[in-house]
């Protein structure tokens, strides 16, 4: 009588779904950075869906291979993805216990990181000189600067954003304030700029 | 890192009766004092939006005594639509229940991060006070509906309410999506990670699952939102043009946009706009599930159908946007794939339906108030849907769209439906919270008030928006064709005054019974939840002691043969009834 109504079959007690710990194993932190990337990956895929919107619609477009220095694009490029290699290998050097290891390989990530925008700004004075506005520029329809400069920005800042996360980090590994696991998370957000990159690059560059 | 450093501490965490003011009542991180904080602002704002309804009605049963101008017309229909939508309905679901009941409900001791909570919070506070100085701006609030359609949105030279008062708005509004994003977050890995122990997914009360899918649907919708009013912003303060085209002509001189495209705005708006309505119902459903249940002495029937069901319409929600836009100009096709995913909508709607009335079927109901206000939902949810298959049929929309039948669709099944089930659930879980039960004869009177209010002002609404009359005309009486609307618009506004003064009895009870109610035990209701087995009110850390352990689903009432007609969550074996005739009744 006493198995009445007690749902047997969900008294697996020791299935990861059945309370009292982490389905998936992570904590919180690393939980919510999933998920906050998750609802910013649709943000910018709210922005890249203006832009196709925009530019299917426009009769014109400028040639960009004119315009921009895709060479220097590809330096950019180049250099993003690699930094998520050190990245990487600095959550990989603190799992090991190598702390100094570890800032080191931060500190040439935000460099990468910094160098990336510092590349993504002289691209926009090379653009603002040649007369491109926010409403108008020389090469065609306004669609295309505007578009270029808030999701360039948008993504700069996300950039400039995670050099200053990861100094932060940098500085907790040393002062043994943080462990790999709070590291990872700071990689998580790392690798998810990247990824943004991989779909803006092709956007507004390439195709 | 490691499965251990997620469990929470085994014991409640120390208490600290002497807490300073500000620490417990301003910036509190604990969970119930910030749903509380998240209860009583959204109720203002509740104040201020139907305060916008009732001298919108007033005007328009009289439209000849020019209570309101024009522009001042379309103002109040705009801040009547933000307020309730986003500043009442959407935050007081989320902020409000969600805050207060998730952790109890799932024995957690507060959020995963108590401190993003309030933070949270003190985002929503902003946008309250940004929208309510919007009204006190050159130009009053913007005015072109709470959907802010492109172009008039984008230049501020397109009407009066189109000045600073939409920066306004488009800047409280982004503080209402900020706030609520870090609000899913926060539920959504409250929700994975913090059940205690036994409390499986599939024993979570159809509350959370609603609240769960609902903070889903928050994170995917709200940043297409925060996106285009980031640009709409743009278009406005920095000469960008994402939603104007080229040449037009705004009040006689050109506009020096060029290049963008109107629909672009829609499509972004909607596809944020129709989650939007689900994030304003799922949670609803799932407070009025746990309450019929409860109130029946049933188990809720069908709980996995309803589980999927919720789900399914989490899921078909990002799938349906085109269905506000099918006189926008959409290429057929995609207005018939629009028609097809909205139509499947109402499959899922009806069982959910099915099985409120299933569980009530047989079951030995107790008339509380909250259980009036749960049936309550289910009628107008089942009013306002049957109105929504007619409204998703595209070439019976292109004839009913923008008329009153659409006002009456929307505010029967979302708006209606979902103050029903905040009102139940306030009377339902208020002695939880505040420890004394509201007076039962001043809810009855209030919901039957309401309840009348409900269908005397909008269900009217249809015969006049069949007969063509647009939903947002200024003066009906310039028009002979509507000359017949005009007694059914002083119906509707009579019927609206009531339901307006209906609110009295609400607010008096609720404020009366905080002071002097009746003082309720822990589990007033007899009810099965988690939520009941602490004391009245909780603690901070919400148990003494050691978290509970959960042994079976919310569920459990009239067990054949039990002894209690309720067996709580937390009860490993069922007490069997000693002797004939105990069986039944509470303790």
């Amino acid at each position: 009588m006493a198995a009445v109504g007690t749902h047997e079959a969900e008294q697996t007690a020791a299935s990861r779904w059945a309370g009292g710990r982490s389905p998936f194993d992570v904590g919180w932190g690393k939980l919510m950075m999933w998920l906050f990337l998750m609802s910013d990956a649709i943000t910018f895929s709210g922005m890249l869906v203006g832009l196709w919107t925009l530019r299917l619609g426009s009769p014109t477009w400028p040639d960009r291979a004119h315009i921009m220095n895709i060479r220097l694009v590809g330096v950019m490029t180049a250099i993003l993805i690699c930094s998520s290699t050190t990245m990487a290998l600095s959550v990989y050097e603190t799992r090991r216990g190598a702390r100094r290891h570890a800032v080191w390989f931060l500190t040439a990530t935000i460099l990468a990181g910094f160098a990336f925008a510092a590349l993504q700004a002289t691209e926009w004075t090379h653009f603002i000189l040649d007369g491109a506005r926010l409403n108008t520029n020389p090469w065609g329809v306004p669609a295309f600067s505007f578009t270029f400069f808030i999701i360039t920005g948008y993504h700069g800042l996300h950039v400039v954003g995670g050099c200053v996360y990861l100094w932060a980090m940098a500085h907790r590994i040393a002062k043994g304030l943080s462990r790999a696991g709070g590291l990872e998370v700071a990689g998580l957000y790392w690798g998810f700029v990247d990824l943004v990159w991989v779909f803006i690059w092709p956007s507004i560059y390439l195709l | 890192m490691d499965a251990v450093a997620v469990r929470q501490p085994e014991m409640a965490p120390e208490l600290h009766p002497r807490e300073s003011f500000i620490r417990h009542y301003i910036f509190s991180i604990d969970h119930k004092m910030i749903g509380k904080q998240y209860f009583l602002t959204t109720m203002f704002m509740a104040l201020v939006g139907g305060a916008m309804a009732m001298l919108m009605r007033t005007h328009l049963a009289w439209p000849d005594n020019g209570v309101l101008n024009p522009e001042q017309y379309l103002q109040a229909v705009t801040m009547h639509g933000t307020i309730m939508i986003f500043f009442f309905l959407t935050v007081m679901l989320t902020g409000g229940l969600g805050n207060l009941l998730i952790p109890l409900m799932i024995g957690a001791r507060d959020m995963a991060f108590p401190f993003l909570n309030m933070i949270s919070y003190w985002t929503f506070v902003p946008g309250v006070i940004t929208i309510l100085l919007s009204y006190f701006v050159p130009g009053g609030p913007a005015g072109n509906g709470w959907t802010a359609y492109a172009p008039l949105s984008a230049i501020p030279a397109a009407e009066g309410g189109a000045g600073l008062g939409q920066t306004l708005w488009i800047i409280a509004i982004l503080f209402v999506v900020i706030s609520s994003l870090f609000g899913s977050l926060n539920f959504l890995t409250t929700v994975l990670n913090l059940r205690t122990q036994g409390m499986s997914m599939g024993r979570l009360p159809l509350t959370i699952w609603g609240a769960f899918v609902t903070a889903v649907l928050a994170l995917l919708s709200f940043p297409v939102l925060m996106a285009a009013l980031g640009l709409l912003l743009l278009d406005r303060l920095a000469g960008t043009s994402f939603f104007e085209a080229a040449n037009l002509i705004v009040g006689g001189a050109a506009s020096p946009h060029q290049g963008g495209d109107a629909l672009l705005w829609q499509h972004l708006f909607w596809f944020f706009g129709h989650p939007e309505v689900y994030i304003l119902i799922l949670t609803p459903m799932g407070v009025v599930s746990d309450i019929i249940s409860t109130f029946s002495r049933k188990p809720i029937f069908g709980y996995k159908a309803m589980v999927l069901s919720l789900s399914a319409i989490g899921f078909l929600s990002f799938l349906v946007w085109g269905h506000h836009m099918f006189v926008s100009g959409m290429h057929p096709l995609l207005g018939a794939a629009f028609m097809g995913s909205t139509i499947i909508i109402a499959v899922p709607s009806a069982i959910k339906t099915f099985n409120w009335c299933t569980t009530l079927w047989h079951g030995r109901i107790h008339f509380t108030t909250a259980m009036l206000f749960a049936i309550g939902f289910v009628s107008v949810f089942v009013t306002g849907g049957l109105s929504g298959i007619f409204l998703a049929i595209a070439p019976v929309d292109l004839y009913l769209h923008d008329t009153y039948f659409i006002v009456a669709h929307f505010h029967f099944v979302m708006a209606s439906a979902s103050l029903f089930a905040i009102l139940a659930g306030t009377y339902y879980w208020f002695p939880k919270f505040f420890g004394r039960t509201m007076n039962e004869t001043l809810g009855k009177i209030h919901f039957a008030l309401t309840f009348l209010g409900i269908y005397g002002t909008f269900y009217p609404m249809h015969f006049i928006g069949i007969h063509s009359n647009d939903r947002r005309l200024y003066q009906t009486t310039a028009y002979p064709f509507l000359s017949h609307a005009g007694p059914v618009d002083v119906f509707v506004s009579l019927s609206a005054f009531l339901l307006g003064f209906a609110q009295l009895f609400f607010i008096v009870n609720f404020l009366w019974s905080l002071k002097y109610g009746p003082v309720a035990g822990d589990n007033p209701w007899h009810a099965n939840g988690l939520e009941w087995t602490t004391t009245t009110p909780p603690p901070h850390g919400n148990w003494e002691g050691a978290l509970p352990t959960v042994y079976r689903w919310p569920y459990d009432y009239s067990v054949p043969g039990a002894q209690n007609d309720y067996v709580p969550q937390t009860v490993q074996a069922i007490p069997l009834a000693a002797a004939a005739g105990a069986a039944g009744g509470g303790t």
